[in-house]
């Protein structure tokens, strides 16, 4: 592999380095070093992250729609973030996120935390359960969508669950179709939960196996019933810090839904009932009229918003703290 | 004093001892649960074998007994999906973006946690902003670089935006803090220099780790979707995710097909998770710790 190529910045000081005395040398050579391992990266970032988050807000004071580089006449200052705000779709897209979040976050947590205790416990084929349960998380979520449309949760005879509810003398439900489904959700969440709780469980299962054994000798010797009493006031404590990164992981993920709204549900998900934040982007920048400028000031809103979110959830919940353990 | 010996023998031998009956319960339920977990992984290879009259049939039918393996080349030449193209696709790119991304990652992480230089913090702080921002909500701001290079529908726009993963490099230089630097001395000692003590003395010793990550960033490319579907506006420049998307979303489906399509898109990520499953483990237990 090639030394990559450098800037210009380094290699002066480097140059400038060689002509002073050799005491001075090896700090131009460590300085130089630092630069081709870090430089590359850096440059990289720069390019994909900071300058386009830069151009991006210049672009959401403008009326950039089918273009990147607007005139300056096209100048309209505050009015595309204006426009998000006063427009029901986006403030809808908010709310759907809530709901959304308000179902998937405490069931993956209980979900990918009962897996892992379970898991931990039994006493033979623990691999093979764990890898079970692991495997979803192999399906994209696309494929995933593929088979919950197709196949679990069509809403016609055939359709796997529809022909369990057949069994029962239940009639067929439409799942997805009609102007608001009322089991969307349903379908949604089951989906994603089978994804993530296998992952999750993994970080559960880790945190698990590094709590001390003779904290539940103590608890036993002191009269602790196993079971609920040791789980409330040992177990959960020291899994203290795997919870909030779970929570807040499982809830970042929650906001940045897209791929199942899309595939699942009918008009590639652009529907007012479930349209998430970034469904609504995607029309927005990228749909029949490409508006960049409106697409950029909602970008902006969505990322702030989600850094709030997450310095706030850091500083409720303790994140970053050093674990008790 | 006899009993609580053998209370402790027992603590010790097995913490929060659970009867029998309990034991088997908690079998019982995880047996039935990695049924239910399976139901869509066998759904797939079922309606991937069969008819669409065997699938639409009223009566629920178990398995094909009739298999069409015909389908398989019916998939591959439907001029509707470009199958072939996409898996392709989907290899380089999954291929490049862990190899890129593991090589930017890991320079950049031993840059900054092993050769001082007054400028490391504000690199490093520089990096962790990054990290406030998943990288799925600036897709608009990236959507405008990539179209001003001229990198839509192109793999380079799906690959080489996507390298520069901040959190990798957290990792990484997480990673190489803890990094036995005894190692790394002895190596300056006999006249490397840095670039040649990270390539033969650091990297060798890290495969573990190295794995896990590099395992990690394949899944997740293999299976990103909003990316190339924003990137791949033509048809050769498909992923097969998005390949299998619009293949979904298509006014007529021919079932079968569809399934053995998704059977294809989840083929490489099975074999990854049979004999790669031990470096897939740590890197989730690594990438899940964030922060």
């Amino acid at each position: 592999m090639a030394v990559p190529q450098q800037t210009a910045e380094p290699a002066s000081a480097a140059a400038e380095a060689s002509r002073r005395p050799r005491r001075r040398r090896s700090f131009g050579g460590r300085n130089l070093a630092f630069w081709y391992f870090v430089g590359p990266f850096l440059l990289g970032l720069l390019i994909f992250t900071y300058i386009p988050v830069g151009w991006s807000t210049y672009l959401s004071f403008f009326d950039a729609r089918n273009t990147v580089t607007p005139a300056a006449e096209d100048f309209v200052g505050f009015d595309n973030f204006v426009t998000m705000f006063s427009d029901a779709n986006f403030r809808r897209s908010l709310i759907t996120f809530t709901v959304f979040s308000a179902i998937i976050v405490p069931l993956t947590f209980a979900g990918s935390l009962g897996l892992a205790l379970a898991v931990n416990k039994v006493p033979i084929m623990q691999a093979f359960f764990r890898s079970v349960f692991f495997l979803p998380f192999a399906c994209s979520y696309v494929v995933a969508s593929l088979v919950w449309k197709m196949s679990i949760f069509t809403g016609v005879r055939y359709g796997m669950v529809n022909t369990v509810l057949g069994w029962f003398g239940i009639e067929s439900i439409p799942w997805l179709f009609g102007n608001s489904p009322p089991w969307f959700w349903l379908v949604i969440a089951t989906l994603r939960l089978w994804i993530q709780c296998g992952f999750y469980m993994i970080l559960f299962i880790a945190a698990l196996q590094q709590i001390p054994v003779h904290l539940y000798e103590a608890a036993y010797v002191d009269g602790a019933k196993p079971g609920w009493q040791t789980f409330w006031h040992i177990t959960l404590p020291q899994l203290r810090a795997t919870s909030v990164a779970v929570l807040m992981l499982v809830l970042i993920q929650a906001y940045q839904a897209f791929d199942e709204f899309y595939n699942l549900l009918p008009n590639n998900g652009n529907v007012p009932y479930a349209r998430t934040p970034l469904i609504y982007l995607y029309n927005t920048a990228l749909g029949t009229v490409q508006d960049m400028g409106r697409g950029s000031a909602g970008a902006l809103i969505l990322a702030l918003l989600i850094a709030i979110v997450t310095l706030l959830q850091g500083k409720i919940l303790g994140f970053g703290k050093p674990e008790g353990r | 004093m006899v009993s609580t010996q053998k209370r402790l023998k027992r603590a010790v031998y097995k913490p929060g001892e659970s009867t029998p009956a309990a034991r088997w319960f908690n079998f019982a339920g995880l047996c039935l649960l990695a049924v239910v977990f399976l139901i869509p992984f066998y759904l797939i290879v079922r309606n991937a074998l069969a008819t669409t009259q065997d699938i639409t049939s009223p009566g629920w039918m178990w398995f094909p007994t009739d298999i069409q393996w015909g389908a398989i080349p019916e998939l591959f030449n439907n001029p509707m999906v470009p199958m072939a193209r996409s898996v392709w696709n989907s290899t380089v790119v999954a291929v490049l973006t862990t190899i890129g991304t593991l090589f930017l990652c890991t320079t950049a992480g031993y840059g900054l946690a092993r050769i001082p230089n007054r400028h490391a913090d504000k690199v490093f702080y520089a990096i962790l902003a990054t990290l406030m921002v998943p990288s799925a909500i600036t897709f608009v701001p990236s959507f405008v670089m990539v179209s001003s290079l001229g990198w839509v529908s192109d793999l380079r726009g799906l690959i080489i935006p996507t390298l520069f993963n901040g959190f990798v490099a957290f990792l990484c230089r997480q990673y190489f803090l803890s990094f036995p630097k005894e190692l790394e001395e002895a190596a300056r000692v006999d006249g490397l220099g840095y670039w040649g003590a990270f390539w033969r003395i650091v990297i060798p010793n890290s495969k573990g780790f190295l794995a896990a990550i590099a395992v990690i960033t394949f899944v997740t490319s293999w299976n990103s979707f909003l990316w190339p579907l924003v990137i791949g506006r033509s048809p050769d420049s498909w992923t097969v995710q998005v390949a299998l998307s619009t293949f979904l979303t298509a006014q007529t489906v021919n079932l079968p097909q569809l399934f053995l399509a998704a059977a294809v898109a989840i083929l490489p990520l099975i074999f990854v998770f049979l004999f790669l499953q031990r470096f897939l483990v740590q890197g989730v237990a690594q990438t899940g710790l964030k922060g």
